[in-house]
Protein backbone atom coordinates (compact mmCIF):
# COMPACT_ATOMS: atom_id res chain seq x y z
CA UNK A 1 0.00 0.00 0.00
CA UNK A 2 2.64 2.50 -0.97
CA UNK A 3 0.86 3.85 -4.00
CA UNK A 4 1.76 7.52 -4.34
CA UNK A 5 -0.43 10.27 -5.66
CA UNK A 6 -0.28 10.89 -9.37
CA UNK A 7 0.16 14.45 -10.62
CA UNK A 8 -3.54 14.53 -11.32
CA UNK A 9 -4.22 13.58 -7.70
CA UNK A 10 -2.48 16.66 -6.39
CA UNK A 11 -5.28 18.81 -7.72
CA UNK A 12 -7.04 20.64 -4.92
CA UNK A 13 -10.49 19.53 -3.81
CA UNK A 14 -13.34 20.88 -1.71
CA UNK A 15 -15.96 19.26 0.47
CA UNK A 16 -19.20 21.19 0.22
CA UNK A 17 -21.70 20.61 3.03
CA UNK A 18 -25.09 22.23 2.71
CA UNK A 19 -28.00 22.28 5.17
CA UNK A 20 -31.21 22.79 3.21
CA UNK A 21 -34.96 22.62 3.56
CA UNK A 22 -36.02 18.99 3.10
CA UNK A 23 -38.53 19.71 0.36
CA UNK A 24 -35.80 21.41 -1.72
CA UNK A 25 -33.74 18.24 -2.01
CA UNK A 26 -34.98 17.21 -5.45
CA UNK A 27 -34.40 20.68 -6.90
CA UNK A 28 -30.89 20.74 -5.48
CA UNK A 29 -30.10 17.26 -6.77
CA UNK A 30 -31.13 18.28 -10.26
CA UNK A 31 -29.19 21.57 -10.15
CA UNK A 32 -25.92 19.99 -9.02
CA UNK A 33 -26.24 17.15 -11.56
CA UNK A 34 -26.61 19.77 -14.25
CA UNK A 35 -23.25 21.35 -13.35
CA UNK A 36 -21.55 17.93 -13.40
CA UNK A 37 -21.57 16.62 -9.84
CA UNK A 38 -21.17 12.82 -9.87
CA UNK A 39 -22.27 11.93 -6.36
CA UNK A 40 -23.82 13.24 -3.19
CA UNK A 41 -24.49 11.98 0.35
CA UNK A 42 -27.83 12.95 1.92
CA UNK A 43 -28.68 12.83 5.64
CA UNK A 44 -31.83 13.81 7.53
CA UNK A 45 -30.78 16.10 10.37
CA UNK A 46 -32.31 18.40 12.98
CA UNK A 47 -31.06 21.68 14.28
CA UNK A 48 -31.77 25.28 14.97
CA UNK A 49 -30.73 28.58 13.45
CA UNK A 50 -32.55 31.84 13.08
CA UNK A 51 -35.69 30.00 12.04
CA UNK A 52 -37.71 29.45 15.19
CA UNK A 53 -39.08 26.02 16.09
CA UNK A 54 -42.77 25.40 16.46
CA UNK A 55 -45.28 24.24 19.04
CA UNK A 56 -47.06 20.90 18.93
CA UNK A 57 -50.23 20.30 20.93
CA UNK A 58 -51.40 16.79 21.82
CA UNK A 59 -54.67 16.72 23.76
CA UNK A 60 -53.91 20.06 25.27
CA UNK A 61 -50.29 19.29 26.18
CA UNK A 62 -48.04 21.78 24.43
CA UNK A 63 -44.50 20.89 23.45
CA UNK A 64 -42.01 23.37 22.04
CA UNK A 65 -40.12 21.71 19.21
CA UNK A 66 -36.85 23.59 19.14
CA UNK A 67 -35.03 21.55 16.53
CA UNK A 68 -36.28 21.90 13.00
CA UNK A 69 -35.94 18.99 10.55
CA UNK A 70 -33.42 19.74 7.78
CA UNK A 71 -31.57 17.84 5.10
CA UNK A 72 -27.77 17.79 4.97
CA UNK A 73 -25.99 17.13 1.67
CA UNK A 74 -22.29 16.50 1.26
CA UNK A 75 -20.49 16.80 -2.06
CA UNK A 76 -16.79 16.34 -2.84
CA UNK A 77 -15.64 18.23 -5.93
CA UNK A 78 -12.45 19.29 -7.67
CA UNK A 79 -11.64 22.96 -6.98
CA UNK A 80 -12.66 24.39 -10.36
CA UNK A 81 -16.17 23.00 -9.98
CA UNK A 82 -16.71 24.28 -6.44
CA UNK A 83 -17.96 27.74 -7.26
CA UNK A 84 -20.49 26.42 -9.77
CA UNK A 85 -21.81 23.89 -7.29
CA UNK A 86 -22.17 26.51 -4.56
CA UNK A 87 -24.06 28.71 -6.97
CA UNK A 88 -26.29 25.82 -8.09
CA UNK A 89 -27.19 24.98 -4.49
CA UNK A 90 -27.81 28.58 -3.55
CA UNK A 91 -30.14 29.11 -6.47
CA UNK A 92 -32.03 25.86 -6.21
CA UNK A 93 -32.46 25.79 -2.44
CA UNK A 94 -33.53 29.37 -2.05
CA UNK A 95 -37.06 30.38 -1.01
CA UNK A 96 -36.11 33.78 0.36
CA UNK A 97 -37.49 32.99 3.81
CA UNK A 98 -35.67 32.40 7.09
CA UNK A 99 -34.60 28.76 7.34
CA UNK A 100 -33.28 28.23 3.81
CA UNK A 101 -30.07 26.86 5.34
CA UNK A 102 -26.32 27.28 4.94
CA UNK A 103 -23.42 26.02 2.87
CA UNK A 104 -20.08 25.15 4.48
CA UNK A 105 -17.01 24.67 2.30
CA UNK A 106 -13.91 22.80 3.48
CA UNK A 107 -10.54 22.00 1.91
CA UNK A 108 -10.47 18.29 1.29
CA UNK A 109 -7.20 16.48 2.00
CA UNK A 110 -7.75 13.17 0.30
CA UNK A 111 -10.32 11.04 -1.52
CA UNK A 112 -10.05 7.28 -2.09
CA UNK A 113 -12.33 5.17 -4.24
CA UNK A 114 -12.65 1.95 -2.29
CA UNK A 115 -13.34 -0.31 -5.28
CA UNK A 116 -10.17 0.55 -7.21
CA UNK A 117 -7.94 2.33 -4.74
CA UNK A 118 -7.86 5.40 -7.01
CA UNK A 119 -7.01 8.62 -5.24
CA UNK A 120 -8.19 12.21 -5.20
CA UNK A 121 -9.54 13.86 -8.37
CA UNK A 122 -9.79 10.59 -10.25
CA UNK A 123 -11.65 9.12 -7.30
CA UNK A 124 -14.30 11.83 -7.12
CA UNK B 1 -41.62 -20.95 41.75
CA UNK B 2 -42.00 -18.67 44.75
CA UNK B 3 -43.25 -16.06 42.35
CA UNK B 4 -45.97 -18.42 41.19
CA UNK B 5 -47.11 -19.22 44.69
CA UNK B 6 -47.17 -15.56 45.59
CA UNK B 7 -49.24 -15.05 42.49
CA UNK B 8 -51.73 -17.66 43.59
CA UNK B 9 -51.95 -16.16 47.09
CA UNK B 10 -52.63 -12.79 45.57
CA UNK B 11 -55.49 -14.18 43.53
CA UNK B 12 -57.05 -15.84 46.57
CA UNK B 13 -56.60 -12.73 48.62
CA UNK B 14 -58.29 -10.57 46.05
CA UNK B 15 -61.13 -13.03 45.78
CA UNK B 16 -61.70 -13.07 49.52
CA UNK B 17 -61.58 -9.27 49.61
CA UNK B 18 -64.31 -9.31 47.06
CA UNK B 19 -66.41 -11.77 49.04
CA UNK B 20 -66.12 -9.71 52.20
CA UNK B 21 -67.25 -6.60 50.40
CA UNK B 22 -70.11 -8.31 48.68
CA UNK B 23 -71.30 -9.87 51.94
CA UNK B 24 -71.64 -6.41 53.38
CA UNK B 25 -73.62 -5.17 50.47
CA UNK B 26 -77.14 -6.43 51.26
CA UNK B 27 -77.09 -4.45 54.48
CA UNK B 28 -76.88 -1.20 52.56
CA UNK B 29 -79.78 -1.70 50.19
CA UNK B 30 -82.81 -3.91 49.95
CA UNK B 31 -82.84 -6.44 47.16
CA UNK B 32 -85.71 -6.26 44.72
CA UNK B 33 -84.87 -9.29 42.66
CA UNK B 34 -87.06 -10.98 40.08
CA UNK B 35 -88.02 -7.83 38.19
CA UNK B 36 -87.40 -8.24 34.48
CA UNK B 37 -84.26 -6.70 33.03
CA UNK B 38 -84.55 -3.81 30.67
CA UNK B 39 -82.13 -5.46 28.29
CA UNK B 40 -83.73 -8.88 28.29
CA UNK B 41 -85.17 -9.48 24.86
CA UNK B 42 -88.90 -9.78 24.58
CA UNK B 43 -89.70 -13.48 24.24
CA UNK B 44 -92.78 -15.65 24.29
CA UNK B 45 -93.85 -16.38 27.87
CA UNK B 46 -92.80 -17.96 30.06
CA UNK B 47 -89.37 -16.44 29.51
CA UNK B 48 -86.57 -18.60 30.87
CA UNK B 49 -84.43 -17.11 33.61
CA UNK B 50 -81.39 -19.24 32.98
CA UNK B 51 -79.71 -20.86 29.98
CA UNK B 52 -81.91 -23.58 28.52
CA UNK B 53 -81.68 -26.51 26.12
CA UNK B 54 -83.81 -25.94 23.02
CA UNK B 55 -84.32 -27.55 19.63
CA UNK B 56 -82.34 -26.44 16.59
CA UNK B 57 -85.55 -24.95 15.18
CA UNK B 58 -85.57 -22.23 17.86
CA UNK B 59 -82.38 -20.73 16.42
CA UNK B 60 -82.87 -17.77 14.10
CA UNK B 61 -80.27 -17.84 11.39
CA UNK B 62 -80.47 -14.08 10.73
CA UNK B 63 -79.85 -13.26 14.38
CA UNK B 64 -77.08 -15.82 14.60
CA UNK B 65 -75.36 -14.52 11.48
CA UNK B 66 -75.39 -10.99 12.83
CA UNK B 67 -74.14 -12.05 16.26
CA UNK B 68 -71.28 -14.05 14.73
CA UNK B 69 -70.38 -10.96 12.72
CA UNK B 70 -70.71 -8.64 15.73
CA UNK B 71 -68.47 -10.87 17.78
CA UNK B 72 -65.72 -10.64 15.19
CA UNK B 73 -66.21 -6.88 14.95
CA UNK B 74 -65.90 -6.35 18.70
CA UNK B 75 -62.76 -8.49 18.93
CA UNK B 76 -61.35 -6.33 16.14
CA UNK B 77 -61.92 -3.31 18.38
CA UNK B 78 -59.31 -4.57 20.85
CA UNK B 79 -56.88 -6.26 18.48
CA UNK B 80 -55.86 -4.43 16.46
CA UNK B 81 -58.13 -1.39 17.05
CA UNK B 82 -57.42 -0.32 20.61
CA UNK B 83 -53.86 -1.68 20.44
CA UNK B 84 -53.09 0.67 17.54
CA UNK B 85 -55.08 3.56 19.00
CA UNK B 86 -52.96 3.44 22.15
CA UNK B 87 -49.77 2.22 20.45
CA UNK B 88 -49.60 5.27 18.21
CA UNK B 89 -50.00 7.65 21.14
CA UNK B 90 -47.10 6.49 23.31
CA UNK B 91 -43.44 7.27 22.78
CA UNK B 92 -41.41 5.12 20.41
CA UNK B 93 -39.75 3.16 23.22
CA UNK B 94 -43.11 1.92 24.50
CA UNK B 95 -45.03 1.11 21.32
CA UNK B 96 -44.52 -2.67 21.34
CA UNK B 97 -45.24 -2.93 25.06
CA UNK B 98 -48.51 -1.06 24.54
CA UNK B 99 -49.55 -3.33 21.67
CA UNK B 100 -48.57 -6.30 23.80
CA UNK B 101 -50.86 -5.24 26.66
CA UNK B 102 -54.00 -5.44 24.52
CA UNK B 103 -52.90 -8.68 22.93
CA UNK B 104 -51.99 -10.42 26.18
CA UNK B 105 -55.18 -9.25 27.90
CA UNK B 106 -57.15 -10.77 25.02
CA UNK B 107 -55.55 -14.12 25.73
CA UNK B 108 -55.76 -14.03 29.53
CA UNK B 109 -59.39 -12.92 29.67
CA UNK B 110 -60.37 -15.58 27.14
CA UNK B 111 -59.04 -18.30 29.41
CA UNK B 112 -60.66 -16.79 32.51
CA UNK B 113 -63.97 -16.51 30.65
CA UNK B 114 -63.77 -20.22 30.01
CA UNK B 115 -62.86 -20.96 33.64
CA UNK B 116 -65.57 -18.98 35.46
CA UNK B 117 -65.95 -15.43 34.07
CA UNK B 118 -68.89 -16.17 31.79
CA UNK B 119 -70.67 -18.22 34.43
CA UNK B 120 -70.30 -15.50 37.08
CA UNK B 121 -71.48 -12.79 34.73
CA UNK B 122 -74.30 -14.37 32.77
CA UNK B 123 -75.94 -17.10 34.80
CA UNK B 124 -78.42 -16.36 37.58
CA UNK B 125 -77.01 -16.32 41.10
CA UNK B 126 -78.56 -16.91 44.46
CA UNK B 127 -77.74 -13.44 45.82
CA UNK B 128 -78.34 -10.41 43.56
CA UNK B 129 -75.41 -8.57 45.14
CA UNK B 130 -72.91 -11.30 44.42
CA UNK B 131 -71.95 -12.96 41.17
CA UNK B 132 -73.91 -15.47 39.11
CA UNK B 133 -73.82 -19.22 39.47
CA UNK B 134 -71.23 -21.81 38.58
CA UNK B 135 -73.31 -23.83 36.13
CA UNK B 136 -71.10 -22.67 33.27
CA UNK B 137 -67.74 -23.15 35.02
CA UNK B 138 -65.27 -24.33 32.36
CA UNK B 139 -68.22 -23.65 30.05
CA UNK B 140 -69.71 -26.92 31.20
CA UNK B 141 -73.35 -27.37 30.33
CA UNK B 142 -72.98 -25.37 27.15
CA UNK B 143 -74.26 -27.99 24.77
CA UNK B 144 -74.53 -28.68 21.09
CA UNK B 145 -76.08 -32.10 20.45
CA UNK B 146 -75.98 -33.09 16.82
CA UNK B 147 -78.10 -36.25 16.98
CA UNK B 148 -80.67 -34.96 19.45
CA UNK B 149 -80.84 -31.73 17.43
CA UNK B 150 -80.72 -29.68 20.60
CA UNK B 151 -78.45 -26.93 21.87
CA UNK B 152 -78.35 -24.47 24.74
CA UNK B 153 -79.28 -20.81 24.43
CA UNK B 154 -78.74 -18.02 26.95
CA UNK B 155 -81.84 -16.55 28.55
CA UNK B 156 -80.41 -13.22 27.34
CA UNK B 157 -80.45 -14.26 23.68
CA UNK B 158 -82.98 -16.96 22.97
CA UNK B 159 -82.55 -17.09 19.20
CA UNK B 160 -78.79 -17.56 19.01
CA UNK B 161 -76.67 -20.48 20.23
CA UNK B 162 -75.25 -19.96 23.72
CA UNK B 163 -71.78 -20.48 22.26
CA UNK B 164 -72.27 -17.37 20.14
CA UNK B 165 -73.68 -15.36 23.04
CA UNK B 166 -70.79 -16.35 25.31
CA UNK B 167 -68.26 -15.46 22.60
CA UNK B 168 -69.96 -12.13 21.96
CA UNK B 169 -69.87 -11.26 25.65
CA UNK B 170 -66.27 -12.46 25.88
CA UNK B 171 -65.20 -9.75 23.44
CA UNK B 172 -66.67 -7.16 25.85
CA UNK B 173 -64.88 -8.74 28.77
CA UNK B 174 -61.67 -8.43 26.74
CA UNK B 175 -61.90 -4.81 25.71
CA UNK B 176 -62.83 -3.50 29.16
CA UNK B 177 -59.54 -4.27 30.94
CA UNK B 178 -57.62 -3.39 27.77
CA UNK B 179 -59.07 0.12 27.98
CA UNK B 180 -57.56 0.60 31.44
CA UNK B 181 -54.06 0.35 29.95
CA UNK B 182 -54.40 3.90 28.64
CA UNK B 183 -54.13 5.32 32.14
CA UNK B 184 -50.88 3.67 33.20
CA UNK B 185 -49.14 3.64 29.82
CA UNK B 186 -45.33 3.76 29.80
CA UNK B 187 -44.71 2.66 33.40
CA UNK B 188 -46.36 -0.58 34.54
CA UNK B 189 -44.51 -3.88 34.86
CA UNK B 190 -45.86 -6.41 32.41
CA UNK B 191 -46.07 -9.17 35.03
CA UNK B 192 -47.99 -6.94 37.43
CA UNK B 193 -50.29 -5.84 34.65
CA UNK B 194 -51.16 -9.45 33.82
CA UNK B 195 -51.98 -10.24 37.45
CA UNK B 196 -53.99 -7.06 37.90
CA UNK B 197 -56.02 -7.66 34.76
CA UNK B 198 -56.70 -11.30 35.60
CA UNK B 199 -57.93 -10.50 39.09
CA UNK B 200 -59.81 -7.41 37.94
CA UNK B 201 -61.61 -9.33 35.24
CA UNK B 202 -63.02 -11.76 37.80
CA UNK B 203 -63.68 -9.54 40.81
CA UNK B 204 -64.70 -6.32 39.09
CA UNK B 205 -65.85 -7.00 35.55
CA UNK B 206 -67.86 -10.17 36.08
CA UNK B 207 -69.82 -8.88 39.12
CA UNK B 208 -70.68 -5.55 37.51
CA UNK B 209 -71.69 -7.19 34.23
CA UNK B 210 -73.83 -9.54 36.31
CA UNK B 211 -75.47 -6.78 38.36
CA UNK B 212 -76.31 -4.64 35.33
CA UNK B 213 -77.04 -7.15 32.58
CA UNK B 214 -78.13 -10.45 34.11
CA UNK B 215 -81.81 -10.14 35.12
CA UNK B 216 -81.16 -11.48 38.63
CA UNK B 217 -78.51 -8.79 39.25
CA UNK B 218 -79.61 -6.00 41.57
CA UNK B 219 -78.96 -3.07 39.22
CA UNK B 220 -80.82 -4.78 36.38
CA UNK B 221 -83.68 -5.33 38.81
CA UNK B 222 -83.65 -1.65 39.69
CA UNK B 223 -84.17 -0.83 36.02
CA UNK B 224 -80.74 0.59 35.25
CA UNK B 225 -80.45 0.92 31.47
CA UNK B 226 -77.16 0.06 29.81
CA UNK B 227 -77.70 -1.11 26.28
CA UNK B 228 -74.14 -1.97 25.29
CA UNK B 229 -71.89 -1.24 28.24
CA UNK B 230 -71.56 2.46 29.03
CA UNK B 231 -71.53 1.54 32.70
CA UNK B 232 -70.20 -2.02 32.65
CA UNK B 233 -67.44 -1.33 30.14
CA UNK B 234 -66.59 2.35 29.99
CA UNK B 235 -67.24 3.84 33.43
CA UNK B 236 -65.83 0.64 34.86
CA UNK B 237 -62.60 0.75 32.84
CA UNK B 238 -62.22 4.51 33.22
CA UNK B 239 -62.49 4.55 37.00
CA UNK B 240 -60.06 1.63 37.29
CA UNK B 241 -57.77 3.70 35.08
CA UNK B 242 -58.01 6.65 37.44
CA UNK B 243 -57.25 4.39 40.41
CA UNK B 244 -54.21 3.00 38.61
CA UNK B 245 -52.72 6.34 37.61
CA UNK B 246 -53.29 7.76 41.09
CA UNK B 247 -51.65 4.79 42.80
CA UNK B 248 -48.78 4.42 40.35
CA UNK B 249 -48.00 8.10 40.06
CA UNK B 250 -46.91 10.13 37.08
CA UNK B 251 -44.56 9.10 34.31
CA UNK B 252 -40.98 10.25 34.84
CA UNK B 253 -40.65 13.74 33.48
CA UNK B 254 -44.40 14.41 33.30
CA UNK B 255 -45.48 17.12 32.64
CA UNK B 256 -42.16 18.87 31.99
CA UNK B 257 -40.62 16.61 29.36
CA UNK B 258 -42.06 16.42 25.88
CA UNK B 259 -43.85 13.12 25.33
CA UNK B 260 -44.88 13.28 21.70
CA UNK B 261 -46.88 10.41 20.20
CA UNK B 262 -44.81 7.94 18.19
CA UNK B 263 -47.10 7.82 15.17
CA UNK B 264 -50.59 9.27 15.05
CA UNK B 265 -51.23 7.34 11.83
CA UNK B 266 -51.58 4.23 14.00
CA UNK B 267 -53.89 6.12 16.31
CA UNK B 268 -56.18 7.19 13.46
CA UNK B 269 -56.23 3.64 12.06
CA UNK B 270 -57.00 2.38 15.56
CA UNK B 271 -59.79 4.91 16.10
CA UNK B 272 -61.26 4.00 12.72
CA UNK B 273 -61.20 0.29 13.55
CA UNK B 274 -62.86 1.11 16.87
CA UNK B 275 -65.57 3.07 15.06
CA UNK B 276 -66.35 0.26 12.62
CA UNK B 277 -66.07 -2.41 15.31
CA UNK B 278 -68.43 -0.45 17.52
CA UNK B 279 -71.31 -1.33 15.21
CA UNK B 280 -70.86 -4.87 16.49
CA UNK B 281 -70.63 -3.54 20.04
CA UNK B 282 -73.81 -1.42 19.95
CA UNK B 283 -75.98 -2.88 17.20
CA UNK B 284 -74.84 -6.36 18.28
CA UNK B 285 -76.12 -5.66 21.78
CA UNK B 286 -79.67 -6.01 20.42
CA UNK B 287 -78.74 -9.74 20.27
CA UNK B 288 -80.92 -9.83 17.18
CA UNK B 289 -80.81 -8.82 13.57
CA UNK B 290 -83.75 -6.48 13.86
CA UNK B 291 -85.02 -2.93 13.79
CA UNK B 292 -83.61 -2.11 17.18
CA UNK B 293 -80.16 -3.15 16.01
CA UNK B 294 -80.67 -0.84 13.04
CA UNK B 295 -81.64 2.05 15.30
CA UNK B 296 -78.64 1.38 17.53
CA UNK B 297 -76.32 1.45 14.51
CA UNK B 298 -77.80 4.71 13.27
CA UNK B 299 -77.55 6.33 16.71
CA UNK B 300 -73.93 5.17 16.96
CA UNK B 301 -72.93 6.71 13.65
CA UNK B 302 -74.65 10.04 14.32
CA UNK B 303 -73.37 10.42 17.89
CA UNK B 304 -69.82 9.57 16.85
CA UNK B 305 -69.77 12.11 14.06
CA UNK B 306 -71.28 14.77 16.37
CA UNK B 307 -68.74 14.13 19.10
CA UNK B 308 -65.80 14.15 16.68
CA UNK B 309 -66.94 17.53 15.37
CA UNK B 310 -67.67 18.75 18.90
CA UNK B 311 -64.12 17.96 20.06
CA UNK B 312 -62.61 19.32 16.85
CA UNK B 313 -64.37 22.68 17.06
CA UNK B 314 -63.82 22.99 20.81
CA UNK B 315 -60.10 22.47 20.25
CA UNK B 316 -60.00 24.69 17.19
CA UNK B 317 -61.59 27.54 19.13
CA UNK B 318 -59.54 27.15 22.31
CA UNK B 319 -56.15 25.99 21.01
CA UNK B 320 -56.12 27.46 17.51
CA UNK B 321 -55.85 24.27 15.45
CA UNK B 322 -58.14 21.31 14.78
CA UNK B 323 -55.85 18.36 15.52
CA UNK B 324 -55.95 14.86 14.07
CA UNK B 325 -55.57 13.36 17.54
CA UNK B 326 -58.45 15.60 18.61
CA UNK B 327 -60.97 14.49 16.02
CA UNK B 328 -60.04 10.83 16.57
CA UNK B 329 -60.38 11.23 20.36
CA UNK B 330 -63.72 12.97 19.88
CA UNK B 331 -65.00 10.08 17.81
CA UNK B 332 -64.07 7.65 20.58
CA UNK B 333 -65.75 9.89 23.17
CA UNK B 334 -68.93 9.83 21.08
CA UNK B 335 -68.79 6.05 20.68
CA UNK B 336 -68.42 5.71 24.44
CA UNK B 337 -71.28 8.05 25.27
CA UNK B 338 -73.75 6.50 22.83
CA UNK B 339 -72.94 2.99 24.04
CA UNK B 340 -75.48 2.89 26.90
CA UNK B 341 -77.99 4.96 24.93
CA UNK B 342 -77.97 3.21 21.56
CA UNK B 343 -81.03 1.01 21.40
CA UNK B 344 -82.95 3.40 23.66
CA UNK B 345 -82.70 6.72 21.81
CA UNK B 346 -83.43 8.13 18.37
CA UNK B 347 -81.25 10.11 15.97
CA UNK B 348 -81.87 13.60 17.39
CA UNK B 349 -80.98 12.59 20.93
CA UNK B 350 -77.84 10.99 19.48
CA UNK B 351 -76.69 14.34 18.12
CA UNK B 352 -77.06 15.95 21.55
CA UNK B 353 -75.34 13.06 23.35
CA UNK B 354 -72.52 13.22 20.81
CA UNK B 355 -71.92 16.96 21.00
CA UNK B 356 -72.01 17.01 24.80
CA UNK B 357 -69.61 14.05 24.96
CA UNK B 358 -67.21 15.58 22.44
CA UNK B 359 -66.97 18.93 24.19
CA UNK B 360 -66.98 17.69 27.80
CA UNK B 361 -64.44 14.92 27.12
CA UNK B 362 -62.21 17.47 25.41
CA UNK B 363 -62.33 19.56 28.55
CA UNK B 364 -61.78 16.59 30.86
CA UNK B 365 -58.81 15.26 28.87
CA UNK B 366 -57.17 18.67 28.67
CA UNK B 367 -58.20 21.23 31.33
CA UNK B 368 -59.46 18.91 34.08
CA UNK B 369 -56.44 16.64 33.85
CA UNK B 370 -53.91 19.44 34.04
CA UNK B 371 -55.89 21.21 36.78
CA UNK B 372 -55.97 18.10 39.00
CA UNK B 373 -52.47 16.99 38.09
CA UNK B 374 -52.92 13.22 37.69
CA UNK B 375 -51.18 11.54 34.77
CA UNK B 376 -53.95 9.65 32.97
CA UNK B 377 -51.51 9.15 30.12
CA UNK B 378 -53.86 8.30 27.25
CA UNK B 379 -57.05 9.54 28.92
CA UNK B 380 -58.79 6.28 29.69
CA UNK B 381 -60.51 8.10 32.56
CA UNK B 382 -60.98 11.40 30.76
CA UNK B 383 -62.65 9.81 27.75
CA UNK B 384 -64.12 6.49 28.86
CA UNK B 385 -65.27 7.24 32.40
CA UNK B 386 -66.42 10.78 31.71
CA UNK B 387 -67.97 9.82 28.36
CA UNK B 388 -69.59 6.79 29.97
CA UNK B 389 -71.16 8.91 32.72
CA UNK B 390 -72.48 11.42 30.19
CA UNK B 391 -73.96 8.58 28.16
CA UNK B 392 -75.45 6.78 31.14
CA UNK B 393 -77.14 9.89 32.52
CA UNK B 394 -78.35 11.15 29.14
CA UNK B 395 -79.80 7.70 28.49
CA UNK B 396 -82.01 8.43 31.47
CA UNK B 397 -83.01 11.73 29.89
CA UNK B 398 -83.57 10.63 26.31
CA UNK B 399 -84.64 6.96 26.48
CA UNK B 400 -87.64 6.59 24.21
CA UNK B 401 -90.44 4.27 25.24
CA UNK B 402 -91.41 3.91 21.59
CA UNK B 403 -88.00 2.53 20.63
CA UNK B 404 -87.14 0.46 23.67
CA UNK B 405 -90.30 -0.15 25.64
CA UNK B 406 -88.62 1.34 28.71
CA UNK B 407 -88.74 4.78 30.26
CA UNK B 408 -85.43 6.16 31.39
CA UNK B 409 -84.85 7.79 34.75
CA UNK B 410 -81.77 9.80 35.57
CA UNK B 411 -82.14 8.81 39.21
CA UNK B 412 -82.13 5.11 38.37
CA UNK B 413 -79.17 5.65 36.06
CA UNK B 414 -77.31 7.28 38.94
CA UNK B 415 -77.52 4.00 40.82
CA UNK B 416 -75.62 2.29 38.03
CA UNK B 417 -73.08 5.10 37.69
CA UNK B 418 -72.52 5.51 41.43
CA UNK B 419 -72.21 1.81 42.16
CA UNK B 420 -69.71 1.29 39.36
CA UNK B 421 -67.66 4.31 40.41
CA UNK B 422 -67.50 3.34 44.06
CA UNK B 423 -67.13 -0.41 43.66
CA UNK B 424 -64.75 -0.10 40.70
CA UNK B 425 -62.53 2.49 42.35
CA UNK B 426 -62.41 0.71 45.71
CA UNK B 427 -61.77 -2.81 44.52
CA UNK B 428 -59.36 -1.74 41.76
CA UNK B 429 -57.38 0.25 44.33
CA UNK B 430 -57.24 -2.71 46.70
CA UNK B 431 -55.98 -5.07 44.00
CA UNK B 432 -53.41 -2.52 42.86
CA UNK B 433 -52.20 -1.86 46.41
CA UNK B 434 -51.78 -5.56 47.12
CA UNK B 435 -49.73 -6.03 43.95
CA UNK B 436 -47.74 -2.92 44.77
CA UNK B 437 -46.63 -4.15 48.19
CA UNK B 438 -45.93 -7.70 47.00
CA UNK B 439 -44.22 -7.60 43.61
CA UNK B 440 -44.46 -3.89 42.76
CA UNK B 441 -46.55 -2.20 40.08
CA UNK B 442 -44.01 -0.01 38.46
CA UNK B 443 -40.84 -0.63 36.49
CA UNK B 444 -37.60 0.81 37.88
CA UNK B 445 -36.62 4.33 36.97
CA UNK B 446 -33.90 3.03 34.69
CA UNK B 447 -36.28 0.67 32.92
CA UNK B 448 -38.79 3.44 32.46
CA UNK B 449 -36.18 5.71 30.90
CA UNK B 450 -34.99 2.92 28.66
CA UNK B 451 -38.55 2.12 27.64
CA UNK B 452 -40.85 -0.82 28.24
CA UNK B 453 -40.14 -2.40 24.86
CA UNK B 454 -36.56 -3.24 25.75
CA UNK B 455 -36.92 -3.61 29.51
CA UNK B 456 -40.08 -5.76 29.53
CA UNK B 457 -39.93 -7.59 26.22
CA UNK B 458 -36.35 -7.37 24.95
CA UNK B 459 -37.45 -5.99 21.62
CA UNK B 460 -37.62 -2.64 19.91
CA UNK B 461 -38.76 -1.01 16.72
CA UNK B 462 -36.65 1.08 14.39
Amino acid sequence: MSKTNTGEGCQKMKLITAIIKPFKLDDVRKAISDVGVQGVTVTEVRGFGRQRGHTEIYRGAEYAVEFVPKTKIEIAVADPLAEQVIEAITKSAQTGKVGDGKIFVFDLAQVVRIRTGERDASAI
Amino acid sequence: MTKLSRLACLGLLALSVHTVWADDAPATATPTASAPSAVAPAAAPPAPTEPVLVGFDKINSGDTAWMLTSTALVLMMTIPGLALFYGGMVRKKNVLATLMQSFAITCVVTILWWVIGYSWAFTPGTNPYLVGGTSRALLGGMLYQHDAMKLTVSHLGLTVPETVYAMFQLTFAIITPALICGSFADRMKFSSMLIFMAVWSLVVYSPIAHWVWEPSGWLAAKGVLDFAGGTVVHINAGIAGLASCLIMGKRLGYPKEAMPPYNLTYTVIGASLLWVGWFGFNAGSAVASDGRAGMAMLATQIATASAALGWMFAEWISKGKPSVLGIASGAVAGLVAITPASGFVGPSASVIIGVVAGVVCFLSATSLKSALGYDDSLDAFGVHCVGGIIGALLTGVFASKEISGSDGSVLTQLWGVGTTLIYGFTVSSIILKIIDVTIGLRVTEEQEREGLDISQHGERIE
